[in-house]
């Protein structure tokens, strides 16, 4: 079973385990040698598939696009070509009406060597995003990798459809370690793992709403979620956001920021939502998953 | 901000709350609503909701109705840097003003961003960014990071960035920069008339994304349009 972490395997092993076999077919593959031109005039790394790896495939017989961040090379950052890759991929969906487009993100966010070029892709990647799920193909984020899903990535993830996370995933906006830089330890302890799990990990996203599944770290329980999510949507179309739908979520988050005005641990979170608080990190996947549906 | 707007429009009801503005104006030809932030603002969770807010009620609003064209003032020093506003998921509250500005665009509303002081990473991510037609005043400052802290994260000499920045637009700090790569459409000049300008803007809004083919056009963008057409088409 560890052999198939999804947290310690590479982008490509994730990708190939994760569908079914032989079925993928990688578009502007390694072959290429897309690689980036401005990581090399600053004399840094460079990868022939540049970070990411994208294509088509099937995931239990039902045709998708699927992407996957390579988080060991530059922390998955999105820079110039990186970020077209991806929004190529969103576009062909557009033509291609996959079941469903899955995105293994991996990623720190915006590559500071193209900084700007990264941004702009991330802004461009927002947008193909909101264009494929109007046209009503869904959007998955899978999200287990040691970079997890942070800055622009971050807000891309909760833009898909679903979001599915491992207890090792993680998800959030800016890096402890940027804001321990900028505001002081005091405010978040960067090198605090405990800590940092419970602002930014699988179970507290699962808890607020911000990931839809939960799953074990084994890239045959991150599978198994997709093909029950596109099954689902083979019989439940999506339906993109209206105003009803978008005036619901303003009130969650709206109460969201009202009952947790002043919290700054996982753990009042937990404390709201829970009985026995103080055993949720302890549980396994399954004893949460159960727990969170008694509660609710 | 009443000389900015006396520059921009004919006649405006716009009111600030904090560091939120929001209201509506009028360009001489049309009624626009106008939403934003001033001050440098850092985003935050409760900035984020009032942003959020502010949109949906102009959809809202407008049902029935021509759609208005919808400007946004953006002036954002990035997201908030806290350990609340990370808890509660500042990407989710993000994301849903993404959403917002999305369903406008699908229900007809122009999109406007007028840079007005700093333009800066996620804070610019959050909604700025999302519009058909991206604008900045002289003197606007528009980046992710400044150089030194760059030189700090990624270990590259200061020195060495700062040579690679005088003729590259790819990592450096400036609104010239990110209008040579397509992410900005036009800047304007101190001595430009800002209405004039303005309308023109309005005239010349699509709502289709094509700053990848801009960012070619003008050669700061080399690689977006053509690597993106390569995958979708393959």
């Amino acid at each position: 079973m560890s052999s198939l972490s999804y947290f310690e395997a590479s982008a490509r092993m994730r990708l190939s385990s994760l569908v079914d076999a032989d079925t993928f077919s990688e578009f502007c593959p390694p072959q290429m040698r897309r690689t980036s031109p401005h990581l090399a005039r600053l004399d840094a790394p460079t990868a022939f598939d540049d970070g990411i790896i994208v294509g088509r495939a099937k995931l239990a017989g039902h045709k998708i696009l699927i992407a996957a961040q390579e988080g060991r090379f530059n922390g998955g950052a999105v820079g110039e070509v990186h970020g077209a890759k991806l929004r190529g991929l969103l576009d062909k969906a557009l033509t291609e009406q996959p079941a469903a487009v899955l995105l293994l993100v991996d990623s720190g966010g915006v590559r500071l060597h193209e900084a700007n070029a990264g941004l702009i892709a991330i802004s461009e990647i927002m947008r193909a995003v909101l264009r494929v799920q109007a046209a009503g193909i869904p959007v998955f984020a899978l999200v287990g990798g040691s970079c997890g899903a942070f800055g622009g990535m971050g807000i891309v993830t909760r833009l898909c459809s679903e979001v599915v996370m491992s207890e090792q995933g993680r998800l959030s906006l800016s890096g402890p370690e940027v804001i321990e830089t900028v505001k002081g330890v005091e405010e978040f302890d960067s090198r605090d793992r405990a800590l940092v799990w419970r602002i930014t990990g699988g179970k507290l996203r699962r808890t607020l709403g911000d990931a839809t599944r939960l799953v074990d770290d084994h890239i045959p329980a991150f599978r198994s979620a997709a093909i029950e999510l596109i099954k689902r949507y083979q019989s439940e179309p999506l339906v993109p956001a209206t105003l009803a739908t978008l005036l619901a979520a303003q009130a969650k988050l709206t109460e969201r920021s009202a009952v947790f005005s002043a919290a700054r641990d996982g753990r009042e979170i937990w404390q709201a939502r829970f009985a026995n608080a103080s055993i949720i990190p302890e549980l396994t996947v399954d004893e949460f998953n159960r727990q969170l549906e008694v509660s609710t | 901000m009443n000389v900015l707007f006396n520059r921009l429009f004919q006649a405006h009801d716009i009111a600030t709350e904090g560091l939120f503005l929001k209201g509506h104006a009028n360009t001489g030809n049309q009624d626009v609503a106008v939403i934003g932030t001033i001050d440098h603002a850092a985003i935050d969770i409760q900035l984020a909701l009032k942003i959020a807010d502010a949109i949906l009620d102009v959809v809202r609003t407008d049902v029935g109705n021509p759609p208005r064209q919808i400007i946004f003032i953006a002036d954002t020093q990035g997201q908030a840097l806290t350990r609340h506003d990370e808890l509660l998921g500042l990407n989710s509250y993000f994301a849903h003003i993404a959403q917002s500005v999305d369903l406008a665009r699908r229900q007809g509303h122009l999109l406007l961003t007028l840079i007005n002081g700093e333009a800066v990473s996620g804070g610019f991510l959050a909604y700025g960014m999302l519009a058909d037609r991206i604008c900045a005043l002289p003197d606007a400052e528009v980046r992710v990071m400044d150089l030194r802290a760059m030189s700090r994260i990624t270990k590259i000499s200061l020195e060495k960035l700062e040579a690679l920045a005088a003729d590259s637009p790819v990592f450096a700090p400036g609104a010239e920069n990110y209008w040579r790569m397509g992410g900005i459409h036009e800047i304007w000049s101190r001595t430009d008339n800002w209405a004039v300008r303005l309308s023109a803007a309005l005239d010349n809004i699509a709502d289709t994304d094509s700053r990848a083919d801009i960012g070619l056009t003008r050669e700061g963008r080399m690689l977006a349009a053509p690597i993106a057409q390569l995958v979708a088409g393959s």
